[in-house]
């Protein structure tokens, strides 16, 4: 139960900001926390990867945009005009097909979101499977050139291919609801249940990992990031559980891309591109390679204020300055317990020289 | 296709992959001395070209390019000793991580400095209509500018490895570092020259291609992608396999136009690289030991 | 543990103090929000159309603003990142309650967040050039830069003119690529045009001599290239270096005296429609769109120290007009500035003279765009 100390921390702040912004009538925070919340998922799942795994994975976009065009191009197909076809049948049975009417009076019909969340989780796991099984044999820079390559290739498809929206990516993708009364959108209605759902998510993940990291599993992993070749010589199966976590990546990353789709109403190419990689492996390299609490704080703030515009014109510098700064002089992450214990160090110095000297003076006075 | 179409495919795969080439290059001769793949190379050919049209304003060309590549190259030195030095100790995973990073900060730099618009340098020869008639095929003279310049290079480099003491000392340095050390070579300078190597010619090469590719801010991080998959196709560690590599990769995008859509030109070389990354690591040409990774 | 405590504690009061520390309220004037990708991959567009929207409200401001009230541009980068687009639109209209909101420079974005704008009840006078942006129309929603069927249909009139009978169509991989490249080959037939071969490239593309040789090959009787920087400049050195001697016509995305340069000699005899802008000088005296266009380009150029580009007027075109529309709203309530923007008639921007009906939201029509080429270094009209 200890180890869940943090999770329900984590759970309370959610609310006390909440609480907060509708208190001080900053309820609009709420759009940039609920992104952040979707975008600090990739980072958790990739901080599981690269910090108790040990693999740099530099491909974590292609994941996030596997996840979002799935749903986007599916639930986009308009079935309104496809009466007489086996698929449209199909749906109709399984009651999986939804009217609606659009902002210009329009009525189109569109299959459920749920298929395209099975289908993009589907999707995902067995692309990072089959990707990862040859490719998390490579080591150092070739393993992070492959991650690379293959974001690549996804964005040159989506960018490339005319079902995908080529440059403009894909909008009008319809908002999702999970149950009546719970609806995954970007209106301005439902923000509250919105911010709640990524929050929630991202908590569910959380927990998942605490437990993964607490179990067999997590302890095998441990041991792949301490020394792969004694962890292999003690005979776990290191290849399985690099593949493993792997694809759990890469399954967060997918749920963030469709949760962020459905709430943006829409996708482009740039959520693809090596840039949003670069950046997610910014984010856990600052918050300590393995710690997770570290990727959330860092994915919270630095998702935060780039969507905010509050670093203006240099959003990309920004994220290379915190690279170098970060590999060069705190390679450990910001958020460390040596951080924590300096600061306690020398606040015990300056406290105990007051005592040194007291003892000192009544010394003399002998 | 007829004669001169397919002549025509050739010396435009040749051009491009003289391009790529130039970065390739630029990796391995780092990568020799230190073990570390510098995705910031890209970088440097941007600067050269970059660097080299702003003096050309006040100069004529020759110096112009000159003065770019030393500039370039001092660039290089400059990361090399501020960035790297202090990296020795780290993991490998630090190293990507930073030279993303100073990849980024170049770019940005550039865009600070010279905003986003394109820049070409003036043609050497000729102007921009200026058109050599080679067996049919029509290209213009700064394409055997640069297949001129790319030869140069190489031959240099070879010539630079093997009978030269400094090339001699690099070359030692890669073998073992530790061992190189013993019989008295400075590897800190061999490691910063190489790195200055790297820049200069990366340059040299961004000044080349500059009047027919035109330089852009953002040009370098396609080019670092391009070039590291040209490196490892040649195998890494293998300044020469990679021209070869670089030309093989050349006249395949420029031939795959004439099949498929140009939309997915890039795509190809990817799929080239996880190919080779996953059958033969050691690249084309390259051995088991080389491709290995070295210690720093 | 204790770290963990401390660490959420830490967030807790850093977005603590965000809240306490935001703008603070400024009475009295009138927000505008504008979206540009002043860096980025689109940087071309949204560099100059954040300078204009900005030159733009000084002098304005200078003169005293609107109404009596100062004028406030807010302006986000969105990098052409789409998501960006979203969050900046979301916080311009809830956070900043700004009245209008212009922008963005790419259709990618715009499309994004017409829907938002919309449901938000919020005018937007975009800069990106996409059809879809104005059909299905959008109450709320307009679009500055011309028609793309318009330039098509341009170019076949031309061309229909001079005679030729088979084309070959190369176009960038962007949305405005294939726009213009689908146009292209909707309306050909209709101008007794044959379309030999159509090919898209990669934006980036920096040596095109394969793919032109392919065109080459067909002989056919002019090339149409339809993108932006920096193919619009390689086609043509290209060309010539092959040994084309066909005509070249471009899109309206030729609309900065830079990509002549960088084409050097091979820009010559490029055939390309646009709006007025880059001839303003040479316009008769009494155009309509004289006066404006040449105050905005003597002015930027000024201030700037750069040429003036097509782009940069259609943030002028969007900024004027809202602004227009305040003025004759005489008021602060979006529905009614979004009413009186759809009643604007015969308002000469750069792009055309524009003028909104509840069924057209762009405003423009053919007379918009006029034939140019360029003669000796320079812009000049088609004789």
């Amino acid at each position: 139960m200890k180890r869940y100390y943090p999770v329900i921390i984590l759970f309370i702040t959610i609310v006390v900001i909440q609480i907060l912004t509708f208190v001080t009538g900053k309820g609009y925070m709420l759009t940039q926390l609920t992104m952040s919340a979707y975008y600090v998922l990739v980072a958790v799942g990739l901080c599981m990867v690269m910090g108790y795994a040990g693999q740099i994975s530099l491909g974590q976009a292609g994941f996030f945009a596997i996840g979002g065009y799935t749903t986007a191009f599916l639930t986009t197909i308009d079935f309104s005009d496809k009466a007489g076809t086996a698929i449209y049948k199909l749906l109709d049975t399984l009651g999986l097909l939804i009217t609606k009417e659009t902002l210009y009076g329009d009525t189109i019909m569109h299959m459920s979101p749920w298929v395209s969340l099975v289908s993009a989780v589907i999707i995902a796991g067995i692309t990072a499977y089959l990707l990862g099984i040859p490719v998390l044999k490579l080591k150092g820079h070739y393993l992070a050139m492959a991650t690379m390559g293959f974001g690549i290739i996804i964005y040159r498809l989506v960018l490339g291919t005319k079902i995908f929206g080529e440059a403009d990516g894909i909008s009008n993708v319809p908002s999702f609801t999970i149950f009546p009364g719970l609806e995954l959108s970007g209106d301005f209605s439902t923000r509250i249940s919105n911010y709640y759902i990524a929050w929630l998510l991202v908590i569910a993940a959380i927990l998942l990992m605490v437990n993964l990291i607490n179990s067999r599993v997590g302890r095998a992993l441990r041991s792949l990031h301490g020394g792969e070749d004694a962890s292999d010589a003690m005979g776990v199966d290191t290849a399985r559980y690099k593949v493993i976590v792997f694809v759990i990546g890469a399954v967060f990353a997918a749920l963030a891309g469709f949760f962020m789709t459905h709430y943006n109403g829409g996708i482009g190419p740039s959520e693809a591109g090596v840039g949003k990689s670069v950046r997610y492996v910014a984010i856990v390299a600052v918050g300590g390679m393995a710690n997770i609490w570290g990727s959330l704080v860092m994915g919270l703030i630095l998702n935060f204020l780039s969507l905010r515009g509050v670093f203006g014109h240099f959003d990309d510098a920004v994220f290379g300055v915190i690279l170098v700064v970060m590999m060069m002089f705190m390679p450990e992450g910001f958020i460390r317990i040596a951080v924590y214990r300096d600061i306690k160090s020398f606040f015990h110095k300056i406290l105990n020289r007051r005592k040194v000297e007291k003892i000192k003076l009544e010394h003399s006075h002998e | 296709m007829s004669p001169e179409q397919i002549l025509q495919y050739i010396f435009a795969g040749i051009t491009v992959g003289s391009i790529y080439a130039f970065v390739a290059i630029g990796y391995n001769i780092i990568y020799n001395t230190t073990g570390i793949i510098n995705f910031a190379q890209g970088e440097f050919v941007m600067l050269g070209g970059m660097i080299s049209f702003t003096l050309s304003k006040f100069m004529h060309l020759l110096p112009a390019i000159i003065l770019a590549v030393l500039i370039t190259a001092a660039i290089g030195g400059l990361i090399e000793i501020v960035f790297i030095r202090r990296m020795r100790k780290s993991s490998v995973l630090g190293m990507v991580v930073v030279t993303i990073g100073i990849s980024i900060l170049l770019r940005e730099a550039a865009l600070y400095i010279w905003d986003e618009q394109i820049r070409a340098l003036s043609f050497f020869t000729g102007t921009e209509i200026s058109s050599v008639n080679i067996l049919g095929a029509r290209i213009s003279p700064q394409v055997l500018w640069v297949l001129g310049v790319t030869s140069i290079i190489v031959g240099g480099l070879y010539l630079f490895f093997k009978f030269t003491l400094t090339g001699q000392a690099m070359r030692a340095c890669s073998e073992n570092s530790r061992a190189a050390k013993l019989c008295g070579i400075k590897t800190d300078s061999m490691v910063n020259l190489s790195f200055m190597l790297s820049a200069g010619i990366g340059a040299l090469g961004g000044c080349v291609v500059s009047p027919l590719t035109q330089t852009h801010y953002a040009m370098g991080t396609d080019l670092a992608i391009k070039g590291f998959i040209v490196a490892i196709l040649g195998g890494l560690g293998n300044p020469i396999a990679a021209v070869a590599a670089g030309l093989i990769l050349g006249l395949l995008e420029s031939f795959s136009i004439s099949i498929l859509p140009m939309a997915y030109k890039d795509v190809i070389s990817v799929i080239i690289l996880l190919i080779i990354l996953v059958v033969k690591p050691s690249g084309l040409f390259g051995s088991k030991q080389a491709s290995s990774l070295k210690d720093f | 543990m204790k770290r963990i405590f401390t660490v959420l504690l830490l967030t807790g009061f850093v977005l603590s103090t965000l809240f306490v520390s935001c703008k603070k309220e400024e009475t009295g004037t009138i927000k505008i929000g504008a979206i540009f990708a002043v860096t980025g991959g689109a940087s071309f567009l949204g560099a100059p159309e954040a300078k204009t929207a900005e030159m733009v409200v000084e002098g304005i401001n200078a003169n005293g603003g609107v109404n009596g009230m100062q004028i406030e541009l807010i302006i986000k980068d969105s990098a052409a990142n789409p998501e960006k687009a979203i969050s900046f639109a979301k916080q311009l209209i809830e956070e900043d309650q700004v009245l209008a909101i212009i922008g963005p420079s790419t259709s990618g974005e715009t499309m994004q967040i017409k829907d938002i704008c919309e449901s938000y009840k919020v005018p937007l006078v975009a800069a990106g050039a996409a059809e879809a942006i104005v059909d299905p129309v959008a109450s709320y929603v307009f679009k500055t830069p011309q028609k793309d069927s318009y330039v098509a249909k341009w170019i076949f009139t031309t061309m229909k003119s001079m005679g030729i009978k088979r084309i070959g169509v190369v176009a960038a991989n962007t949305g405005f690529g294939n726009a213009g490249k689908g146009q292209l080959e909707k309306y050909a037939s209709d101008f007794g045009i044959e379309i030999a071969i159509a090919e898209t490239y990669d934006k980036a593309a920096t040596d095109l001599t394969a793919l032109l040789t392919k065109l080459k090959a067909q002989n056919v009787d002019a090339v149409v290239n339809w993108s932006i920087v920096p193919a619009q400049s390689i086609v043509p050195k290209n060309m010539k270096q092959l040994g084309m001697e066909v005509p070249l016509f471009q899109s309206h995305g030729f609309g900065n005296i830079k990509y002549v340069e960088a084409a050097g000699e091979a820009a010559e005899g490029i055939i390309f429609p646009a709006g007025r802008l880059l001839v303003a000088e040479k316009l008769a005296d009494g155009h309509p769109q004289k006066e404006n266009l040449v105050a905005y380009k003597t002015a930027y150029e000024a201030k700037y120290g750069e040429d003036v580009s097509t782009f940069g007027g259609h943030a002028y075109d969007a900024v004027m007009l809202v602004i227009e529309a305040i003025k004759s709203a005489d008021s602060l309530e979006r529905k009614e500035i979004r009413d009186a923007l759809e009643a604007i008639s015969g308002f000469p921007g750069t792009g055309g003279v524009f003028s909104f009906s509840a069924s057209d939201h762009n405003g423009l029509g053919m007379d918009s765009l006029e034939m140019l080429t360029v003669k000796n270094g320079q812009f000049d009209f088609l004789q």
